[in-house]
């Protein structure tokens, strides 16, 4: 039950019930999907960019508590960072999730560190990183559905 | 085929308790000493004893499947057909024995009629590409139903791209049954084939195969069943079913992984073309031409997975020692057990509830995605599946991205759906 305890972390059940920024962007600047096939994780990410800024980041969509966490996280995280900044938080993020030390100190890592537990689960890595791979997607400015099978 | 005697059937059922109608002892079903025949089942996941749910994607091999491959490698192994050698007629001879048991186990008529596949997708494939791109024309339609797996959707959709037919879907009601009314009206003249599963791998309805047949017979369409999931439960009859082909999967019956077998009716396979085109299928070749070799050789190109063969044989041979029948009721009663006490979990919703049903239950838990209750019950050591099952479109219907699937074997226990239903309950607890 440890590592259940370690995965389901209490800042990743509450932002699953109450996932933040979860809506439409009418005026985003960026749309773009990412599909999980395996569990049916299904999301869609808005950018609204200023520039190099990320000035708003919402979503919609349906899936497993870790991948709907994980874009909320995501969400308010990224939001009013440039987009070198996101993509490190992205470097980041997916050292975390599979374990590799060089991800740094979790205490520096904010609400992030919340799924340092997910490295335990390797079935689990392709859900956390889900919203994170649309992400890096639509700031590419690749369109396609992004999918992590 | 085997080359040890055959088990007492009783052998696996105990004494008689009481005596059943017509003065027929009463065998009661030895859950446990069938479990002693699987090796894994011993194993611990996470330190806490295996609790085996999958069953409908695989099933646990018996250590007399796995000791007959190990003999055949060991003892038998060389390559089939034509060799004057000892060993190359010894494995021909337990190669084809296992024609004769298959025959047996699903009432076909003759040897010619069973081919070996790798599965009972490839049965599927072959049956549409070669009997489908030789007899299906523009114009024309294949009927498939609503709850069918990507391996009955896939190939079929693949042929009507192909030859300009169309595809119909028998739509299911709430329950997970097939609207045969429906099905009814969209037979007609212009239907080339009727492809349906005998049982649904993703709900467990067990479809009306026999009915579905001679209507389609009636439209003048072929019958083409994928009985990945009625191997396992039910006791095959093709004669009786009387569809055209029937295709299943060895690793589903408590076989190897790689197997399978598609029965044919021998004058639709006389008819029908290769499928691919190779060595064993030919029986001479020439650069201007090649006479193609006689049933079933015509469809089993290249060294077949013989290993894989007399694995399946003796699979079948244990499957039958116990009864099939056997293992339908007792997996009958532990379906109606767990059903009942998954229903007692608040919020939990069972996916597909028709009357006649093979012992899968697909469920959805309020609140939670069942990806997440996967991995909660996989710590509990519990394997069930997770997610859309190869039935897409089927989740689509019941407007669900995704369930949870406990599907039951003959080695289950009552005491493992509790299992089931403790593990559901420390979901309830972790997502509060």
């Amino acid at each position: 039950m440890s590592g259940l305890r370690e995965l389901y972390q209490q800042v990743i059940l509450d932002h699953n019930k109450n996932p933040r920024n979860f809506k439409e962007l009418p005026n985003a600047t960026k749309r773009v999907e990412g599909y999980n096939p395996l569990c049916g994780d299904h999301y869609t990410i808005y950018i609204d960019l200023d520039g190099n800024v990320i000035r708003d980041v919402g979503f919609t969509g349906n899936g497993c508590a870790i991948s709907k966490a994980s874009a909320s996280v995501m969400s308010s995280t990224v939001k009013g960072k440039s987009v070198e900044e996101a993509e490190r938080l992205f470097d980041v993020f997916h050292k975390l999730v599979t374990g590799d030390a060089a991800a740094g100190d979790p205490a520096e890592l904010g609400r992030l560190a919340a799924f340092s537990g997910v490295s335990e689960f390797p079935a689990r890595v392709k859900c956390a990183t889900l919203a994170w791979h649309t992400l890096h997607n639509a700031l590419e400015g690749s369109a396609q559905v992004v999918s992590t099978e | 085929m085997s080359a040890e005697p055959m088990e007492d059937r009783r052998s696996r059922l105990s004494d008689p308790t009481t005596p059943g109608q017509a003065g027929l002892p009463v065998l009661q079903y030895d859950v446990e000493s069938i479990r002693e025949d699987f090796p894994i089942l011993r194993r611990l996941v996470y330190g806490k004893p295996l609790v085996y749910l999958d069953n409908a994607a695989t099933t646990q091999k018996p250590q007399q499947v796995i000791d007959r491959i190990v003999r055949y490698y060991s003892e038998e192994n060389s390559n089939v057909h034509r060799g004057v050698h000892f060993l190359s007629q010894l494995a021909t001879e337990k190669y084809e024995a296992v024609r004769t048991t298959v025959k047996r186990f699903i009432n076909a008529n003759s040897e010619k009629e069973i081919v070996f596949t790798r599965g009972t997708t490839e049965g599927i494939n072959l049956v549409a590409r070669a009997w489908g791109r030789k007899y299906v024309k523009p114009g024309d339609e294949v009927i498939i139903s609503a709850i069918e797996h990507h391996s009955d959707i896939v190939p079929w959709q693949m042929l009507c791209q192909d030859t300009g037919a169309t595809l119909r879907i028998i739509p299911v009601s709430d329950s997970g049954e097939l609207l045969i009314d429906e099905y009814a009206r969209l037979l007609t003249s212009r239907t080339k084939i009727v492809a349906v599963g005998h049982a649904s791998n993703a709900l467990g309805t067990i479809n009306p195969v026999k009915q579905i047949a001679a209507m389609a017979h009636d439209a003048g369409a072929i019958v083409v069943i994928d009985g990945a999931q009625g191997a396992p439960h039910i006791t095959i009859d093709v004669q009786d079913i009387d569809c055209d082909f029937y295709a299943f999967s060895g690793h589903k019956v408590y076989g190897p992984t790689g197997i399978g077998v598609l029965w044919g009716r021998e004058s639709i396979l006389e008819e029908m073309p290769p499928y691919e085109g190779g060595g064993d299928m030919i029986l001479s070749v020439t650069f201007e031409k090649t006479t193609y070799n006689a049933l079933p050789y015509k469809f089993e190109a290249g060294t077949p997975d013989i290993a894989g063969v007399v694995g399946l044989g003796a699979a079948l041979d244990y499957v039958s020692n116990i009864g099939i029948e056997n293992i339908a009721a007792h997996e009958h009663d532990l379906l109606v057990y767990a059903t009942r006490r998954l229903s007692e979990i608040e919020g939990l919703r069972i996916i597909g509830t028709a009357a006649n049903k093979a012992s899968v239950i697909s469920f959805v838990l309020e609140g939670v995605h069942p990806h997440d209750i996967g991995t909660i019950l996989d710590q509990e050591g519990i394997a069930v599946r997770t997610g859309h099952h190869c039935a897409q479109p089927l989740m689509m219907r019941f407007n669900v991205p995704a369930t949870g699937r406990a599907s039951f074997g003959m080695y289950n226990t009552r005491a493992e759906a509790d299992a089931l239903v403790t593990g559901l309950h420390k979901v309830r607890e972790v997502f509060g």
